[in-house]
């Protein structure tokens, strides 16, 4: 059947091309199917040059001052301050953490050092019931969201109060009831997740958000859910935190063109590209891309320019690859904490007193959190072997069964008493 | 002012020191100990190098002696995550020696192109774990490429190296050891080296080998492997297992890191119950030496077989399947496996997955009774 029919289209088509006239050249709407068709008689390449770079939304400069006085965001107190009071916070944590680190306390620690005004920018433009894929790079997403400084230290403890039970590194947070979905290493995975999170949750008022660093923008996930989204009509915001770096290869080893932003439009992404270090223009962004993911069930790609002053994480040094001079021009001068706090100095909602306070509060909070969650015990052992499925299958008992008999004969052999 | 103010109190450490009294402090339980390859494979001079040294050795030596060779991977231009490119990109040149953009299915197709153009490929994947985005590349076209174009094309000079195993910290995604994935997978040829020795050996051979080769490299004995390297070149053959160990009372089989493990086990054997344990380093997973592993499975009569990867459908399955085709009249008990549990490789709990010495030593005991 068919092969007939296609046999039939076919004759017809050599029959047409033996006496093939010329089509008009004068519209525009040849039905290609693939691409609208405007016809040249230039042969010339298509580049870069074509047109100019996307422009960076700005709201506040480097001073701290709105540039714009239509584009602020008009926050109220108590937001500006949380906003300020978190990124200090998320500072204090990744300082006392990552030296814990150091100390050989816990084994691992990625900080969030120059990127924390995409985070918590973000972070204030959604609600709490829309959903979040992160990276691993997104503490400050967490912090806004009310996961607390116990939660963060018992996660990178693994202890019997981490939320994933101790079965993941330091720094893979999750939280089902703050609708931030666990962290898993392997990188770009979480994108097209979230396009399909997003076609799911279409009509329920809620937007979804994935982000993701320029590195992670050469996997072939990405590809796949900005194609995904844009076809399948996802109200998906792909968050781009265009740091500059994946672990030591500079943005200019990873793409040519002008940046992740350039790519949207080539997959019919709405696209902005923003400031990545003024809170403000993170926070207008992802506002607008939420309301404009709402209203027309599209797709949303925000870029955020910004600069990773971290290392990579403690297993990195970055000095093997950067200069410092680099890092410490980032880390003074373009720093997003500053920044924002140079707009609350300049409005009297934030002094140097209030400061040293907040500082003080933040380090012992910390390092008192810090000490119980080292304290804790591990989750019971025989935890290694339940939520591979819902319920335990016969074959895993019987490991368990097994191990638990093994460890009761080994005893002094196996940590047990740092488990509970 | 106040933005250098802030910046800085962030990057003194002075936060800590308020409390020196936590007592509890992270505990790196070493779970083998490492045991030096004695016997060089060839003569001439050697150099105390570790495995990170040994493979840098074998890069710069490729490099050196093949003008066509191109290694590349993330971060490969300042040396790798783990240094094994230390310094390669300074002596031959940034088109030789370079970073691609983070992509894993780039990296191993765009070696098989350079493969299939006639130049050597040599493809650093960061870690094992992450080799998944890979693995249509590598299953169906790296390994079916000669098959499936008659012999008219192939991919054989490409070498993907990729660092593998328990750390002792590494969780889910820093510690798998997917050599049965690839194992099922007709084309490839697939190493895991236990020495640095063997690495470099092992490396130089793939790298020449006229088919496409996956080196699996223990991660844990990067630092670890210290041995006295041969400076020359030479092969460590591909599909020949190694006898580290002789004995007859049972046969202990694993590869890369927990050979060194059953050398222990074997060690506390002798001590605990008097026997003498063959250690077998299989050495190449694929192929593997049915020859040596059966020769010595006929000798014993007891097998066991260790690797840190799950149970079900494990490399030690196709072993243990085969010993009992071959060897089933000699064998005095069933053959054993002692190997990672059914589970995602899991973070603290890590001391109970591992196919620790303990485990095996009590598998022993049982094969012994049996």
């Amino acid at each position: 059947m068919f092969l007939r029919q296609s046999s039939l289209v076919l004759r017809k088509y050599l029959k047409n091309t033996h006496k093939l006239k010329l089509f008009s050249t004068s519209t525009s709407t040849i039905d290609y199917p693939g691409a609208q068709v405007i016809w040249s008689g230039n042969l010339s390449f298509t580049n870069s040059h074509s047109y100019p770079p996307i422009s960076t939304y700005r709201v506040l400069n480097s001073k701290g001052q709105i540039t714009n006085n239509s584009e602020d965001p008009k926050l109220s107190n108590d937001v500006l301050e949380k906003m300020y009071k978190d990124m200090v916070l998320l500072n204090v944590m990744d300082k006392i953490l990552y030296e814990s680190q150091r100390q050989g306390r816990i084994s691992f620690y990625m900080t969030n050092f120059g990127e924390e005004a995409a985070q918590i920018g973000s972070a204030a433009a959604l609600s709490i019931e829309d959903l979040v894929y992160g990276q691993y790079r997104e503490a400050g997403v967490l912090l806004w969201r009310g996961f607390t400084i116990a939660d963060f230290v018992n996660q990178c403890y693994g202890n019997v109060e981490d939320k994933g039970k101790g079965r993941q590194m330091p720094v893979h947070y999750g939280s089902k009831k703050l609708n931030f979905v666990t962290i898993s290493s392997p990188l770009t995975t979480q994108m097209p997740q979230a396009a399909g999170a997003a076609y799911a949750l279409k009509g329920k008022n809620k937007v979804v958000i994935c982000y993701f660093g320029e590195g992670a923008a050469s996997e072939g996930d990405a590809h796949a859910a900005f194609n995904f989204a844009t076809t399948l009509d996802c109200p998906v915001i792909f968050f781009c935190r265009n740091n500059g770096y994946a672990i030591s290869t500079p943005a200019d080893e990873q793409y040519r063109g002008d940046g992740i932003a350039a790519r949207g439009p080539g997959y019919g992404l709405n696209t902005l590209r923003v400031d990545g270090n003024d809170v403000f223009a993170v926070y207008n962004a992802t506002l607008k891309a939420k309301e404009f993911a709402l209203a027309r069930n599209k797709p949303v790609l925000i870029e955020a320019l910004t600069y990773r002053v971290s290392h990579h994480s403690t297993s990195d040094d970055s000095s093997a690859y950067r200069p410092a001079d680099e890092v410490t021009h980032w880390a003074t001068h373009l720093n997003p904490v500053n920044r924002l706090r140079l707009y609350l100095e300049h409005n009297s909602l934030w002094n140097e007193d209030k400061q040293k306070e907040w500082m003080k509060e933040c380090r012992k909070n910390v390092l008192t959190v810090f000490e119980e969650g080292e304290k804790k015990v591990k989750p019971h052992w025989n935890e290694m072997f339940t939520d591979v499925y819902k319920d335990i299958p016969d074959h895993l008992k019987k490991q368990m069964e097994e191990m638990a008999q093994h460890v009761e004969q080994y005893k002094d052999k196996y940590p047990v008493k740092n488990f509970s | 002012m106040a933005l250098n103010k802030l910046s800085l109190k962030f990057h003194n450490s002075i936060i800590l020191k308020n409390f020196k009294n936590v007592t509890s402090v992270l505990s790196v339980r070493s779970f083998f100990n490492y045991y030096t390859t004695t016997n060089p494979p060839i003569e001439g001079p050697t150099k105390k190098l570790n495995m990170v040294q040994a493979i840098n050795n074998a890069l710069d030596i490729t490099l050196q002696t093949d003008e066509s060779a191109l290694l590349f991977g993330e971060d490969v231009a300042f040396g790798g995550v783990f240094r094994c490119s230390l310094e390669l990109q300074k002596k031959y040149g940034s088109e030789r020696v370079f970073n691609t953009p983070l992509c894993e299915q780039g990296i191993v197709g765009f070696g098989i192109g350079v493969a299939t153009a006639g130049s050597t490929a040599i493809a650093e994947i960061q870690f094992a774990d992450y080799i998944f985005p890979a693995f249509d590349q590598i299953v169906n076209e790296a390994a079916k490429f000669r098959y499936r174009t008659g012999n008219q094309f192939d991919c054989g000079k490409l070498t993907i190296r990729t660092p593998c195993g328990a750390v002792g910290h590494g969780a889910h995604y820093h510690s798998q050891s997917p050599e049965s994935y690839f194992a099922h997978t007709p084309g490839l040829k697939v190493v895991v080296p236990r020495s640095a020795t063997h690495a470099k050996g092992l490396l130089l051979s793939c790298i020449r080998d006229p088919d496409p080769c996956i080196v699996l490299e223990p991660k844990v004995l990067y630092r670890a492997a210290v041995d006295e390297v041969p400076v020359d070149d030479y092969f460590t053959p591909i599909g020949k297992a190694e006898i580290v160990k002789h004995g007859d009372a049972v046969t202990l089989i694993g590869w890369g890191t927990q050979v060194h493990v059953l050398l222990e086990v074997a060690e506390l054997a002798k001590t605990k119950f008097n026997v003498d344990c063959e250690v077998i380093d299989l050495v190449s997973i694929l192929p593997w030496d049915k020859d040596a592993v059966c020769k010595s499975a006929k000798k014993t009569g007891r097998v066991l077989i260790a690797h840190e990867a799950p149970l079900t459908g494990g490399f030690g399955a196709e072993l243990a399947s085969t010993i009992q085709e071959e060897c089933f009249l000699q064998l005095e008990a069933p053959v054993a496996r002692v190997t990672g549990f059914d589970t995602p490789f899991p973070y603290v709990y890590e001391p109970f997955y591992m196919p620790d010495k303990w485990r095996c030593l009590q598998t022993i005991r049982k094969l012994l009774d049996y």
